[in-house]
This record gives structure tokens, sequence and C-alpha cells, in this order.
């Protein structure tokens, strides 16, 4: 049987790829798919570490998580629609209105 | 026993290397479609945990709703690419700046992780038996997590209002 160790790297390694993501891309949208790469990652863990208490608390959080992605994805896809109308563009540096 | 390890590296293996692919690609369609193999991946290493339902879910909500969304605002907004020119001679991964910070933190991210479940010594396998059925999770979020349940429903409404809110084109005057 593969140790938890190991699913725990693996989404350790997930995660820091979403993070490497959010800042490296100059895309809204794969800005957002970055963070849902990092969700689940954390979903990842929260499973395994519920496998390893014998617990079904681990899942029932997944089960929170991915109703908050969705809401996330909803609202975040709706702002980048309203912000595309304003300026044709998805790149966040054509967003720097409120920086001074 | 060796198959389910063979079975936790391959798709271990396609997660990390999908979901690469998807920060890696210009154009976001690629990005999309990939993740969505990799929340593939990833539901085949939730039956791994025992957690059939998970995967299900994984599966119909992830891969199903929330990709398809994103799919489709990819779509609707017809424009696929990073549209400076300096976007389009310039690899978004090979980017001096983004490059530097972006990998360097996610480097020390992993190595810190690695570290630390290194010195943890050897967790050991899983406990045999004990899976959650999916009973037994139905139970306990209505009962246990009954408030939390509601809440999120709450949450989806307010969600979904302010979606259509703010995607609302203006009227003119």
């Amino acid at each position: 049987m593969v140790p938890l160790n190991h699913y725990l790297i693996l989404s350790a390694i997930l995660f820091a790829i979403g993070t490497a993501g959010v800042f490296v891309r100059r895309n809204l949208i794969t800005i957002l798919l970055s963070v849902e790469i990092m969700l689940n990652a954390v979903n990842l863990t929260f499973v395994a570490f519920g496998r390893a208490l014998g617990s079904a608390d681990g899942q029932i959080i997944v089960f929170f998580v991915m109703t908050v992605a969705a809401a996330e994805a909803a609202v975040g896809l709706a702002i980048v629609i309203a912000l595309f109308r304003h300026r044709e563009s998805l790149n966040p540096e054509s967003f720097v209105s409120l920086k001074w | 026993m060796a198959s389910e390890t063979v079975a936790f590296y391959l798709f271990g293996a396609i997660a990390i290397a999908a979901s690469l692919l998807v920060i890696a690609q210009r154009n976001p369609i690629y990005s999309v479609l990939l993740l969505i193999a990799s929340f593939g991946a990833l539901s085949g290493l939730y039956v791994l945990l025992d957690a059939p339902f998970v995967a299900v879910t994984q599966i119909i909500v992830y891969a199903g709703a929330i990709m398809v969304l994103f799919l489709f605002v990819v779509m609707l907004l017809n424009a696929p690419h990073e549209d400076t020119e300096y976007d389009e001679r310039v690899h978004p991964l090979m980017r001096p700046g983004p490059m530097r910070f972006g990998a360097a933190l996610a480097l020390l991210l992993v190595a810190e992780l690695w570290w630390a479940l290194g010195r943890g010594g050897d967790s050991g396998g899983f406990p045999a038996g004990a899976v959650a059925s999916v009973g037994a999770i139905g139970r306990s979020l209505f009962t246990d997590y009954g408030f939390a349940f509601e809440v999120t429903s709450i949450l989806i409404l307010v969600a979904m209002v302010g979606a259509v809110v703010l995607a609302r084109r203006e009227e003119r005057r």
C-alpha cells in the first residue's frame, strides 16, 4: 500500500504548480484554472488524511470545498466577462485603474 | 498491492504532467481540456483512497460542470491568446521576472513540504477497513454538518445571483 506521505507530496507538488501558475501567467482565465489546481491539491490532502484517520469527515470537507469552488468559478467568470467587455483584454495588466 | 502502487504512480504522473501543461499552454482551451485530464487522474487517486463518492463527484461536478463553464466562457470571449506582442514573442514561462519569482516560490514550497514530511519519519500505510461508505457520508452530512450544508445552499444562491448581476449588460439610457 502506498504510504500517506506519498499522497501528501503529490498534493504539495500540485499545489506548487497552481501557485506558480497564478504568479507566472498573464491571462485571467488561466489564473482561475491555477486556483482550481490548488483547490484540488488541498482536496487530495483532505481525502488522504480522512482515509488515514478512518473517518468520513475528510470527504465531507471535500464536498464543501467543491461547492465553494463552483461558486468561485461562477462569480469569477462573471467578473472576467464584465472586465472583458470594458477593455477587450484578458491581461491583468490592462486593469490597473485602481493602482497608483 | 503492487498494482495499487503502479496505479498511484501512474495517476500521480498524469496529474502532475497535465497540471504542468495547464500552466505552460498559451491557448486557454487546451489549458481547460488538460485540467479535465488532471481531474480525471485525481479521481482515480480518490478511488485508490477508498473514496468512491468523492471520485464520482469529482468527475460529475468538477470535470462535468465547472470545467464546461470555463470552456463556455473561453469560447464566448473568443480571445484564445495572450494578446500583447511581447506575449507572442516570449513564452509566458520563459519571462525573466515571473520565471524567477514563480518558479522559486513553487520550488521552495515543494522543498519545504518534502523536508517537513521526510522528518516526520515513515507515516506508514493506511489502516485496513474503516472505509467511509456513501451512507455514512450522507448521514454525517445531514446531521453533524446540517448547518454548514444549509449555509452552502445560501452561498450557491448568492453566487448565482451575483454572477447574473455581474455579467448583465448595462442598459443604455
